[in-house]
């Protein structure tokens, strides 16, 4: 589905030929006899901004923690930049890390703990002095530089620990969760920022995140992990477009599931999945058996909400407004169908809420297009 | 909720006179002008004057400072890197006999210890003196200083060191650099709690040292068995006041770091224009 625009998409997982700078090569940790990472293979390319989303305890600490050489290799191997990392210690690395827990030295100011990097590195003085203000500057710190850690507020400690492992400007840096204790405002800047620094710089990002509005702004792209194994590694449009299992479907985003039974016909599938009620037309390339059960997943957003019945909409299904969630910019209504079932639609608030359309106890009508849900199975 | 109350204000002035009554009559009997010990004589400095000029003791006393200084620094080196083993170095074979051998000597009897330190030095021939004794207190005040640190290590998040790491460190330097700052005040009360021990110790010392050196407590023993001399009270006075000035000193210096490090504080909390 990427077009094919060489010169401006970056997109070197689609060129057999790029050389990727991570390398997971059927990599599994075990802590005693709990996986924790699962015959794991990944390639991330230079230059990515490559984010980690799954549930907690799924291991995305411990993917990091094996990159930066602080959890040994249960079974396979890890290349950085074409070098097996299992022999090379920490702080041979070219790689930083953000700790999820911050791990701000409590002895050291807040400069020099973003200094504290480039001492160790031999910097002389006035670069490191230029390079830390910058830091400071960037992260909007610049008040706080003399105060230690315990003087300061959880969002800035988090600032911090951002900016202390920017200053070295590492070929690869691992973000564990850094924006997460942030306001949407500054948040929304720091995400810009990182790209801004990644575009710059040219660093390869890794980063986890529970923020999935995250991932998807920031990120080139994105694997979605599930107890120690990858579900899918994609951009975020395919992510959220195409998702592969209806895991993934339900981790990213809302989604309405449907289960029935395919019926193929040539380029479409029309899908049986309650009685009484018309079936579902979709359209697909992969081939489905007669009969074979599948999940039909659609987006909220994809479905139109109409009062009357759309005159010419592939699938269109009439119910009653159950529930309206207001959100500002959109609303979600919840519409029960005959048959019991909810269906989530979503519509954006175009007028204010006085002139909104529908009410509570409403009868309406759901309608969408044969392109705009996927077919997953079971 | 400061009231007054008759047994309140009983119960602290016995409990302050059972601790330090002996001392208050220790301290006056050291002026006593008498010979005799019971005899109050009327106020004189004399002893403090004999005290000055007698070689013994003040060898005494020599050997029990560089003892106590060599010793506790020594254990407190030690008993840093015992526990930074114990606590970081996850298991290995033989970790639990290894703490468990560190602690040993914590609920060892003295004599115990004395005793099979002093067949030791006997049996690999070493000249018992100043050196033995130091060898003796450090074996056992490490243990303590042990325990005093890696109750701090163990509350010492972990990922300090690996963010030192990170940053270039290499283990050495991340110990040095981030580590050892922090815990700083366990290892500085593991000294101080390993040279307290080493002043304390007689029983040890007995049985380790030679004829060439004795500590204080030792020679304090000794003359006492012969008779409580004035001259051994004022040199018991002196070794209170010298705690006294000391903790006093101590208390100051960590008070004045602590408005120190308030004044730094309100400095950092103004806003840079
Ligand atoms: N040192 C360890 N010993 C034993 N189990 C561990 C260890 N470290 C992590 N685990 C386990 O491995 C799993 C993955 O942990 P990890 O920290 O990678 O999760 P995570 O995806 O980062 O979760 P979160 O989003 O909550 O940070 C968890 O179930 C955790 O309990
Ligand atoms: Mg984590």
């Amino acid at each position: 589905m990427a077009q094919p625009k060489p010169q401006t998409v970056f997109a070197p997982w689609t060129d057999p030929d790029a050389k990727p700078l991570i390398r997971f090569r059927n990599v599994t940790k075990r802590f005693g006899d709990f996986t924790a990472i699962d015959d794991l293979t990944l390639d991330i390319y230079e230059k990515e901004f490559f984010a980690l989303l799954g549930p907690s305890g799924c291991g995305k600490t411990t993917m990091m923690r094996m990159l930066a050489g602080f959890e040994s290799i249960t079974e396979g191997t890890i290349e950085l930049a074409g070098q097996d990392i299992a022999p090379v210690p920490p702080n041979k690395r070219a790689v930083n890390m953000m700790f999820q827990s911050y791990a701000l030295f409590p002895h050291l100011s807040v400069w020099d703990n973003i200094a504290f990097g480039l001492r160790r590195e031999g910097m002389e003085k006035d670069r490191m002095n230029t390079r830390v203000e910058e830091m400071l500057r960037l992260t909007r710190l610049e008040r706080f530089a003399k105060r230690k850690p315990h003087q300061i507020s959880g969002g800035q400690r988090q600032r911090v620990a951002l900016a202390r492992s920017l200053a070295k400007a590492p070929k690869l840096l691992l973000l564990d969760e850094p924006l997460g204790a942030l306001d949407a405002k500054l948040r929304q800047d720091t995400q810009f920022e990182l790209m801004d620094i990644q575009e710059k710089t040219g660093t390869t990002f890794v980063i986890v995140t529970h923020d999935q509005e995250e991932a998807m702004t920031v990120a080139s792209r994105v694997a979605v992990m599930d107890e120690g194994r990858l579900m899918q590694v994609d951009t975020p449009a395919e992510i959220y477009e195409q998702p592969a299992t209806t895991y993934v479907a339900d981790f990213i985003g809302d989604v309405n599931l449907m289960k029935g039974n395919a019926d193929p016909k040539e380029g479409f599938v029309l899908l049986d999945w309650a009685p009484n009620q018309p079936q579902i037309k979709a359209e697909t390339s992969k081939n489905f058996a007669a009969g074979q059960e599948l999940h039909y997943a659609i987006r909220p957003e994809k479905i139109a909400i109409t009062a009357e019945k759309p005159a010419e909409a592939p699938n269109a299904l009439q119910g009653k407004v159950l529930d309206i969630a207001y959100l500002g910019n959109i609303s979600t209504y919840h519409v029960e169908l005959p048959g019991g079932q909810i269906v989530k639609a979503q519509t954006a608030n175009t007028r204010r809420l006085a002139n909104r359309g529908f009410t509570w106890e409403d009868e309406v009508w759901l309608s969408w297009t044969a392109t705009a849900g996927v077919l997953l199975e079971s | 909720m400061r009231r007054f109350s008759w047994f309140n204000a009983t119960s602290l002035t016995l409990g302050f006179a059972f601790l330090y009554m002996p001392m208050i009559i220790l301290v006056i009997y050291s002026f006593n002008a008498s010979k005799l010990v019971t005899v109050w004589g009327g106020f004189s400095t004399r002893w403090y004057g004999t005290l000055i000029r007698n070689e013994a003791f003040l060898d005494a006393a020599w050997v029990t400072l560089q003892v106590g200084v060599v010793s506790s620094t020594v254990a407190t080196i030690l008993g840093t890197m015992a526990a930074q083993v114990m606590v970081r170095a996850g298991r290995f074979p033989g970790r639990t006999l290894f703490s468990g051998m560190i602690y040993a000597p914590l609920v060892m009897p003295e004599v115990i210890t004395g005793l099979s330190l002093l067949l030791l030095f006997i049996g690999i021939g070493l000249d018992r003196g100043i050196f033995t004794i130091i060898l003796a207190h450090t074996t056992f005040s490490m243990c303590y200083v042990s325990v005093v640190v890696s109750s701090r290590l163990v509350a010492f998040d972990r990922a300090l060191e690996e963010a030192a790491l990170d940053l270039g460190c290499t283990h050495f330097e991340a110990f040095r650099l981030v580590t050892l700052p922090i815990i700083a005040p366990a290892v500085i009360s593991g000294w101080l709690l390993a040279f307290t021990l080493s002043l304390d110790d007689l029983v040890i010392a007995s049985f380790t040292a030679g004829p060439s050196a004795t500590t204080l407590p030792m020679k304090i023993w000794s003359s006492v068995r012969l008779g409580v001399s004035p001259e051994i009270n004022a040199l018991s006075t002196l070794m209170i006041a010298v705690v006294t000035i000391g903790v006093v000193t101590a208390s100051l210096l960590s008070k004045r770091a602590s408005i120190r490090r308030q004044q730094e504080e309100r400095e950092a909390f103004q806003v840079t224009p």
